[in-house]
């Protein structure tokens, strides 16, 4: 185990709040086709009340601040709350489209000691890139960002949510991050609106797409291992619980509402009217999230997937119980390994269509 | 022997979890765990107080530990932090940025 496996760990066992994703602002200068947020401003928290908060979760003992939004740097507050939350020893993470990062930011972000910044390029092609982010000019702008930051010598994150209109133009942005000298990740997940509409589920990427982003070694590292069968379920990962949202890591929005995670948007309580320590340690709703175990999920608990699933407790909340299944893991998990999950043979929907078909003889 | 003074150095995200401090350093992203005795001489790296005087009053005094033994393992710590660039070590008193550290 790795010290931070090992600091992990700690903080799970004490019911420490470690991590915590804090977005300061929804409001953005960019309309990504994807997005999940209102961008109107609907009362943010302002100045003194987040770094009010911020004072609380060191407090709390949380060591992982991640600041994001919406667009960080829309907010003329930001480099202020950074240098505030690293005042006290917070280890700060940024999330930015870096549309608005020049030499001076890089250089305060540095001087600040900022750990690590996670900027969003859906492709090489600035056609195809601008078009989801609906700003033009956008991934000219990102790239001179990233080139500003790493000059600095500040880590940097390339993130390339893939989605029907970017599904073929991962390894163009593969080579981009390697001539920046940067580092890629891939997430293919597209999450419904925290309004609950869902109709960017759209924008998915077909399961023919997802199976073949699974078994390219070029993004996943060793797609054998990846995609091996899945293993059968012990005790253990029967009474293990599916991640860190509300146990070790939570999540606050611009206008103070606690939730388990940024994905996970039932909402817990609110840092204006409480305390943040009372509503981690009392919230009836992340205590619900904390209770659950892999044997008390209605369908997975039975699933061959179950040891291994990447199931999302936040997704499965959005489509209708965090008990259930979440639709968009099952199909992961099948895409990944080529064996259906307990929620596919149910519906009957694996290979997108009825597994049995039944057709009425012609007369 | 020169008297060393010690100073956190102010690229570090740091906390203490269940009586121990864990300290990333923001170069390198290289990662430390520091036990009780360690935490305590960390917390009083100040700049101004001599690490002679830290060991007195943080570590023998809290600790029972006799001070040539704990000015010798002390000093071995000091050394190690100082190349991470955690701590910042001089022969003369130092700057150091104001910091808190929650604890737990």
């Amino acid at each position: 185990m790795t010290l931070l496996e090992e600091m992990n760990q700690k903080a799970l066992d004490r019911g420490i709040p470690i991590d915590v994703h804090f977005d300061i602002t929804y409001r953005c200068n960019e309309r990504c086709v994807h997005c999940y947020l209102d961008h109107d401003d609907h009362g943010e928290l302002t100045t003194a009340e987040i770094k009010d908060v911020i004072r609380q979760l060191a407090d709390a003992q949380v060591f992982f601040l991640t600041f994001s939004g919406g667009e960080v740097f829309l907010r003329r507050d930001f480099l202020e709350l950074v240098e505030y939350a690293r005042s006290l020893l917070f280890n700060v993470k940024v999330k930015t489209n870096g549309v608005m990062i020049r030499q001076s930011e890089a250089e305060r972000l540095r001087a600040l000691g900022v750990e690590q910044i996670q900027l969003s390029v859906y492709s090489h092609r600035p056609e195809v890139h601008d078009a989801i982010t609906k700003l033009p000019g956008s991934l000219e702008r990102t790239i001179k960002a990233i080139r500003f930051l790493k000059s600095h010598g500040l880590k940097v994150i390339m993130a390339n949510v893939l989605m029907t209109a970017n599904m073929r133009d991962h390894a163009g942005v593969q080579a981009l991050a390697r001539e920046l000298g940067v580092r890629y990740s891939l997430d293919p997940t597209i999450t419904p609106r925290m309004d609950g509409d869902t109709s960017v589920l759209k924008l998915r990427i077909p399961g023919s797409e997802l199976r073949e982003v699974f078994h390219n070694d070029a993004l996943i590292g060793d797609a054998k291992e990846f995609c091996a069968p899945p293993q059968p379920a012990s005790d253990d990962d029967l009474d293990g619980y599916p991640c860190s949202a509300a146990h070790s890591a939570c999540y606050i929005s611009p206008y103070g509402d606690v939730f388990p995670c940024v994905q996970f948007p039932l909402p817990s309580g609110n840092v204006r009217r409480q305390k943040f320590l009372d509503i981690w340690q009392n919230s009836p709703q992340l205590n619900q999230v904390r209770a659950i175990r892999a044997r008390d999920l209605h369908v997975c608990s039975g699933c061959t997937h179950v040891a291994g699933c990447s199931r999302c407790p936040g997704l499965a909340y959005m489509e209708g119980s965090m008990y259930g299944p979440s639709t968009a893991d099952c199909e992961k998990s099948f895409h990944r390994t080529g064996i259906p999950s307990a929620n596919m043979l149910r519906r009957g929907t694996a290979l997108g269509q009825p597994l049995i078909q039944i057709q009425p003889l012609p007369a | 022997m020169p008297e060393k003074f010690i100073a956190r150095s102010a690229a570090i995200a740091a906390r203490k979890i269940g009586g121990e401090m864990m300290i990333m350093s923001a170069v390198d992203s290289t990662f430390f765990t520091l036990n009780e005795v360690a935490t305590a001489i960390w917390q009083a790296a100040d700049g101004r107080t001599p690490l002679t005087e830290i060991v007195r009053n943080s570590v023998c005094r809290e600790f029972e530990v006799d001070e040539a033994t704990a000015c010798h393992d002390a000093e071995e710590f000091v050394a190690n932090l100082s190349r991470h660039g955690i701590l910042l070590l001089s022969d003369q008193p130092l700057e150091s940025p104001p910091q808190s550290v929650a604890a737990s």
